[in-house]
């Protein structure tokens, strides 16, 4: 074990750390809306919309995180009408294309979650709220939405970290993530075992942190 | 079109040998995890505080950090450590582990940490009563797991290993780091020669879809037999 290269490369993993959390979080407030939108419209008596829905939450959740990033960054660029738009400002930026498949891929995992959330919601909380006459939207907002958060939250809380964890793909598009830079520190040094348990630890830490985060609210928000 | 066909002008024959290694990979990683399942559950279910601590720390690491990064750690470091064990018994020759066996271990303990946590809670949802009547017939323990607990445990557990399985399916995508030639790296190395990602990687998502999609089908049929009686 190299203890002095464990110490010198602890900066580096950590200032990556910021960019894996950046990743994280932006993905994940696009894929919250993403989520709660695919939720609503699976829920929608419209077969078609429905179906529309369930087709986007399986072609996401029924192929490897890797491929939607790489068709997104690789595949999109070949596309040519779309390098003359505005979004070809976007798309050219490997950062952007990284989010873009992360919050796609976490939104449809997330609209599953908030679906079956809603679904299981006890009828008979909405129907005493029908009989004391209260209004089918201040239901939705003040029973349906807080019950539906309040019950996904154990699930969503796994599914942060696997995001955390989808992260490390950004490096595969030339990102400097915590892997990405553990792998650049590794081709330099030939000291894997090293970087690459750092590194680990690093993640690691950030699970429990979430972990733990969750569990809180868990508790803070729990029904009894 | 024609970039898809078999034979030497496409990419068809390329990309079904490489989705035949993508099934044996997966396949491999999966088996080894139930063998990494089998010795973890027990420790993860015993009584012993020492070794509660091996089971829990085993799911704990592997289901907090990347795939990815595990993938790195043994094909890199893995052909370094068995020369070091090597140098141990005065081996000094360069070792170079094949990168299927390095890809399916290393696939296999993520799937394993996983498959553990199914069997362990498959079994604490048996029916006390079964372990007890059992112990009152005098059935020895080893009967009583593999004639009761087990039958009974794999019911639970197959809706769940599903899951486990679609997991693992999706990471062997990962192994193509290590020059692996499974469905993603094929893709690669056509994208690559022909200058059309859109096409191939478009192409091999639909080749994951039909795993996952018919895995799922046979799946469902084990789930309807071995649930008879239920």
């Amino acid at each position: 074990m190299d203890f002095d290269l464990m110490i010198t490369s602890l900066p580096k993993l950590l200032s990556a750390a910021v960019i894996t959390l950046k990743l994280l979080s932006a993905s994940l407030i696009i894929g919250l809306f993403i989520g709660f939108l695919f939720a609503v419209l699976r829920l929608n008596k419209n077969p078609f919309i429905s179906k529309f829905a369930y087709g986007y939450s399986y072609l996401f959740r029924g192929t490897p995180l890797l491929v939607q990033i790489f068709i997104i960054y690789y595949g999109l660029g070949q596309i040519e009408w779309l390098r003359s738009t505005f979004l070809w400002v976007i798309l050219k930026e490997p950062y952007w294309c990284a989010i873009i498949a992360f919050a796609l891929n976490t939104g449809a995992y997330t609209s599953e979650i908030l679906r079956s959330a809603f679904q299981t919601i006890k009828p008979g909380i909405i129907e005493a709220g029908k009989s004391l006459g209260i209004s089918s939207k201040i239901i939705l907002y003040k029973i349906q939405i807080p019950v539906a958060i309040r019950q996904s939250l154990p699930a969503y809380g796994n599914e942060i970290i696997l995001m955390m964890k989808g992260t490390s793909l950004a490096s595969t598009v030339t990102l400097m993530d915590i892997t990405g830079v553990a792998k650049h520190i590794v081709s330099t040094t030939y000291k894997p075992l090293e970087v690459f348990l750092l590194a680990g630890g690093i993640y690691l830490f950030m699970t429990f942190i979430i972990h733990n985060v969750i569990k809180y609210l868990e508790k803070k928000y729990s029904f009894q | 079109m024609e970039l898809l066909a078999f034979g030497k002008t496409g990419w068809g024959d390329e990309l079904f040998y490489a989705t035949l290694m993508t099934i044996a990979v997966a396949v491999t990683a999966m088996l080894i995890g139930f063998l990494f399942a089998l010795i973890f559950t027990p420790l993860k279910l015993s009584n012993n505080k020492f070794l509660n601590f091996i089971g829990n720390t085993y799911t704990t690491v592997i289901r907090g950090v990347p795939e990815l990064l595990v993938i790195y750690l043994f094909f890199f470091g893995g052909s370094g450590a068995i020369m070091y064990v090597a140098s141990i018994f005065g081996y000094f020759e360069y070792i170079e582990i094949n990168a299927f066996i390095t890809g399916s271990v290393a696939i296999g303990i993520i799937s394993g940490a996983y498959s553990t946590e199914v069997f362990r809670g498959a079994i604490q949802s048996i029916d006390k009563g079964q372990f007890e009547a059992a112990k009152v017939l005098g059935v020895s323990k080893f009967v009583q797991f593999y004639k009761i607990i087990f039958p009974q445990m794999l019911r639970l557990a197959i809706p769940n290993l599903s899951n486990v399985w679609q997991i693992t399916l999706k990471d062997t995508s990962l192994i193509s780091v290590t020059g692996l030639v499974e469905i993603m790296r094929q893709s690669y190395i056509a994208a690559g020669s022909t200058r059309d990602p859109l096409l191939f990687y478009c192409f091999a998502a639909v080749l994951y879809l039909m795993l996952t999609f018919l895995s799922m089908k046979l799946i469902n049929r084990l789930e309807v037999k071995y649930s008879r009686g239920f």
